[in-house]
């Protein structure tokens, strides 16, 4: 087990957030730093007014979809594996399975390797590349679904799930409540995946990250704005951002059957909360399992928890016999997964 | 187990009662026997046992996870059950609370074959099932299996096939299975309910269901034959078992003004207890209106009864001719044992005012008018003991019987029935043929003490008040002791504004009960109130409910206990 502090002297956590210090650089920083490496587009991880940001092309584009072109100072884009040399830190950026160009950074500084991770996921997603797995000495991890309680379900069964349901409910809407950037396009490519041909109809506020994607080479089959629907839609499958699942604007819909497709779901009373009736179990993080396998994978010796339910992972850790540290970083939000 | 487990998932989400029939239907309409079988009797009158499930649960979860993660997840969840169906890890070797095997781990692995090792982890887990995973392979276990291995089982074994099945199901089937286990289901579903469903399956009514209920046992081989047109309408008719009664309706202001009185009957509506006797086979049976069979407790009664016939009546406490009071009735309900004394203080009889079957032929087409007739010529010949005839009162005009109707507080009735001479005996609830005209109620003022909060929709409002009356405390002045509890009389809109007066005066929180400042009254209705030895007060009211709020009245001005005494026996 390597000494106290072996990598407290160039990577800290500091009021931004995240700091590599000979790098002289954030990894999504909550405020405005001098130079970010973001590591995906989601708005906790992706803020504005930073002087420069490093991130995957996919990443910037979003950012400047999502942000404005003026988001930052300036832009510069790092492939996926490219080695870039910054005041002796050699940093790559690799695939976090998380969302479209979601990526974790890699750091390698005398000798001694560090990845953090973003948010990510390990199960295969259409929309992203995959996790690629870098063995490394310090394996910085969320915890968003760190409780032994969080086991995800097969996409495959949760999809399943909806579309067997919108036969027995062939006279209904089915509105799914999804995450704009990420979850959404995921759902469409999963239906798809499963033979779902039919067009899937979007609240407004989900066009334009869909059409990013599909600008970006994600093919999501034929997609149709609700307010251009004929009638009032049953049968069919309509996407909305979370907010909208409970507001007035559904009552343009026949009889609403409402899904929500969230980690979050596998739990009954975070379900109910939200009047729910259909919970889909689908999520853009690890589950327990596949965060303590990935730690375990990583054969890393120290692991760093940014934020989530740090206990238990920290807990878990420790009986996996290395040594974990809860960062506690602000900022980062988890009620959108 | 796992369609059944989608099912029961499925409803505890679902608050449309159409919905609830719908999803119902589709998995009569597509699951086998003996597994819906099995699956209608949790939903309707549960399953032949249930099983205290508290240590053997804590003796799991010791063995399967660590400690410490399981209290984190338990305190996130909420819930013990739901818990260990989450966090359940079928594959012990490799996840949640055991370690995983870290041995020689170095750099220099290629990330090519550590994912696909790890996806190789990924096919083991069962839990990972869906369609293509090892779900299929292990094979869930069957709802029917499940059910005649329990109905075997010791309390000593029932951990370790309790650990198998969990580690067989997927997190939903876990569920099913531990709330299966505790018997209760809690999906927002009435026995009712789930007849229905099983009834337009197969494009019956409910009541056709109904008839025949009482003489089929789970898992309903003959029911579903029937349905499905593969096997004859269960025989009833000469089956001693419980037919579904015929039901009346409050009777309203306006339904009075309306009610021609020349095509009715008028009978005393008897404060005891409705039940059914059937006489079938030999066997005499006495049930009450949701179809237990309390005959054990009443072999006063049923131990001379020797016929043939199913009979509608009231279940009485008599003494001299003289109907005892409720209060009387309830020393001889739910007892086990039944000592001598009780059947000598509390003699029982019943008081028929119907019939359904005489002599193996079934009456309920004919009028009510016959059916008495037919009734009265049985009794006659019959004579059986304990028993009389409910009489039919002789007024014809309305106004008398509204005079009759004022006087019912203090002759001990509970009111007035009205029966429509031509009435058939319908099961159910008909429209327009019985009418129940209940004496107006006792009211009393109190004052609001704590209030609960409710379950389903009304999670999320204090909508269950107890409250009391004043009484002269021990060391002088006055206090509150509480005398009774309702949780409806009020609308929606009260209820909002209950809730909210409730929470800007809470004194103290106990968990879903609040103490409150005593300062709102209410106007209590019900139907009587008898002494008490469980109770605080000394008092028991019966049938509570809220008549009105009264946002006016200071709650000194309240009533007190001696007034609520005072009203025993009226």
């Amino acid at each position: 087990m390597p000494s106290d502090g072996k990598f407290a002297s160039w990577l800290r956590p500091d009021p931004s957030g995240l700091c590599c210090v000979p790098g002289g650089f954030h990894i999504d920083p909550a405020r405005a730093v001098e130079r970010a490496i973001i590591t995906h587009g989601h708005s906790d991880h992706a803020r504005p007014g930073h002087g420069a940001v490093l991130a995957t092309p996919e990443t910037i584009a979003i950012m400047k979809a999502r942000l404005g072109p003026e988001a930052a100072g300036s832009f510069q884009e790092l492939r996926y594996g490219e080695p870039l040399a910054m005041g002796g830190v050699t940093v790559r950026l690799v695939p976090a399975g998380h969302i479209l160009g979601s990526a974790q950074v890699v750091m390698e500084h005398r000798g001694a390797r560090a990845v953090v991770s973003g948010d990510y996921k390990r199960r295969p997603d259409p929309t992203a590349a995959s996790f690629e797995l870098v063995a490394c000495d310090l394996f910085v991890t969320e915890a968003t679904f760190g409780l032994p309680v969080f086991r995800h379900e097969s996409d495959a069964r949760e999809i399943g799930r909806l579309l067997q349901s919108v036969r027995a409910f062939a006279d209904r809407t089915h509105l799914v409540g999804a995450y704009g950037l990420g979850k959404t396009q995921r759902l469409i490519a999963l239906l798809r995946a499963a033979g779902y041909d039919r067009p899937i109809w979007l609240h407004g506020a989900l066009e334009g990250m869909c059409r990013l994607y599909a600008d970006l080479g994600v093919e999501l089959g034929a997609l149709a704005l609700v307010n251009d629907a004929p009638d009032r839609l049953p049968g069919e499958i309509v996407l909305c951002p979370p907010s909208a699942l409970a507001d007035r604007w559904s009552r343009r819909l026949a009889e609403p059957l409402t899904a929500f497709a969230s980690g979050w779901m596998r739990v009954r009373a975070r379900a109910r909360q939200r009047g729910v009736e259909l919970p889909l179990v689908i999520s853009d993080h690890c589950d327990w399992p596949e965060l303590v396998a990935t730690i375990a994978d990583t054969g890393a010796e120290e692991v760093w928890v940014t934020h989530g339910r740090e206990d238990a992972l920290v807990h878990q850790i420790a009986l996996m016999g290395k040594r974990g540290r809860a960062l506690a970083l602000v900022g980062y939000e988890e009620e959108g997964e | 187990m796992k369609n059944f487990a989608d099912l029961l998932d499925r409803l505890s989400y679902s608050p449309s009662r159409n919905a609830k029939l719908r999803l119902m239907a589709d998995y009569f309409r597509t699951t086998p026997d003996p597994d819906r079988g099995w699956a209608l009797a949790a939903l309707t009158d549960g399953l032949p046992f249930s099983f205290p499930l508290r240590r053997t649960l804590g003796e799991m979860v010791a063995r399967r996870m660590d400690p410490e993660l399981y209290r984190l997840s338990r305190d996130y969840v909420g819930d013990t059950a739901e818990t260990i169906a989450l966090a359940w890890d079928p594959q012990p070797a490799t996840g949640a609370g055991a370690p995983l095997p870290i041995a020689g781990r170095g750099r220099g692995w290629e990330y090519q074959e550590d994912t696909d090792r790890f996806h190789a982890a990924l096919n083991r887990s069962p839990s990972r099932g869906g369609e293509a995973g090892a779900c299929g392979e292990r094979g869930s276990p069957r709802l029917g299996d499940i059910v005649d291995e329990l109905a075997l089982i010791g309390r000593d074994e029932l951990g370790a096939r309790l650990e198998a099945w969990l580690d067989e199901l997927d997190a939903t089937g876990r569920w099913a299975l531990l709330k299966l286990l505790t018997g209760a289901l809690r999906v927002g579903v009435s026995a009712r309910l789930a007849k229905t469903a099983v009834a337009e399956m197969a494009g019956f009514a409910v009541s056709d269901i109904e008839e025949v209920w009482h003489a089929l046992a789970p898992p309903y081989a003959q029911l579903f034959d029937w349905l499905d047109g593969r096997g004859p309408r269960p025989n009833v008719i000469d089956a001693p078992v419980f037919r579904p009664l015929m039901l009346s309706h409050a009777l309203e202001d306006a339904d009075w003004a309306a009610l021609d009185l020349d095509r009715f009957w008028a009978e005393w509506k008897w404060d005891g207890i409705r039940v059914q006797v059937v006489g079938a086979r030999g066997a005499m049976h006495l049930f009450s209106r949701t179809g237990d069979d309390i005959g054990h407790s009443f072999p006063d009664v049923i131990g001379g009864f020797h016929f043939n016939a199913v009979l509608d009546g009231e279940l009485l406490i008599l003494r001299e001719g003289h109907v005892a009071p409720f209060n009387d009735l309830q020393q001889r309900l739910n007892r086990k044992g039944i000592a001598r004394r009780q059947l000598d203080r509390f003699p029982a009889h019943v008081r028929l005012y119907d019939a359904l079957l005489l002599d193996g032929e079934d009456l309920r087409e004919l009028p009510l008018s016959e059916r008495r007739a037919r009734l009265e010529a049985w009794h006659a010949r019959v004579r059986p003991p304990r028993t009389d005839l409910s009489p039919l009162i002789d007024v014809a005009a309305k106004d008398d019987l509204q005079q009759l109707w004022r006087r019912t507080r203090d002759t001990g009735i509970e009111g007035i029935m009205l029966k429509r001479r031509d009435s058939p005996y319908v099961a159910g609830r008909p429209k327009g043929l019985w009418w129940k005209w209940k004496r107006a109620p006792l009211t009393l003022d109190c004052v609001l003490m704590y209030a609960q909060r409710g379950s389903g929709k009304r999670s999320s409002y204090y909508s269950d008040y107890t409250f009391g009356a004043w009484r002269e405390g021990e060391e002088g002045g006055r206090e509150l002791v509480p005398v009774g509890k309702a949780y409806f009389g009020f609308t929606d809109a009260e209820l909002l504004e209950i809730d909210r007066w409730v929470r800007s005066n809470t004194t103290e929180s106990f968990g879903p009960v609040r103490a409150v400042a005593p300062e709102l009254v209410f106007e209590v209705a019900f139907d009587a109130v008898a002494k008490s030895t469980r109770h605080k007060s000394g008092v028991a009211m019966r049938f509570p409910r809220i008549h009105r709020i009264r946002w006016d009245k200071p709650a000194q001005e309240a009533d007190s206990l001696e007034a609520l005494v005072a009203l025993i026996g009226r």
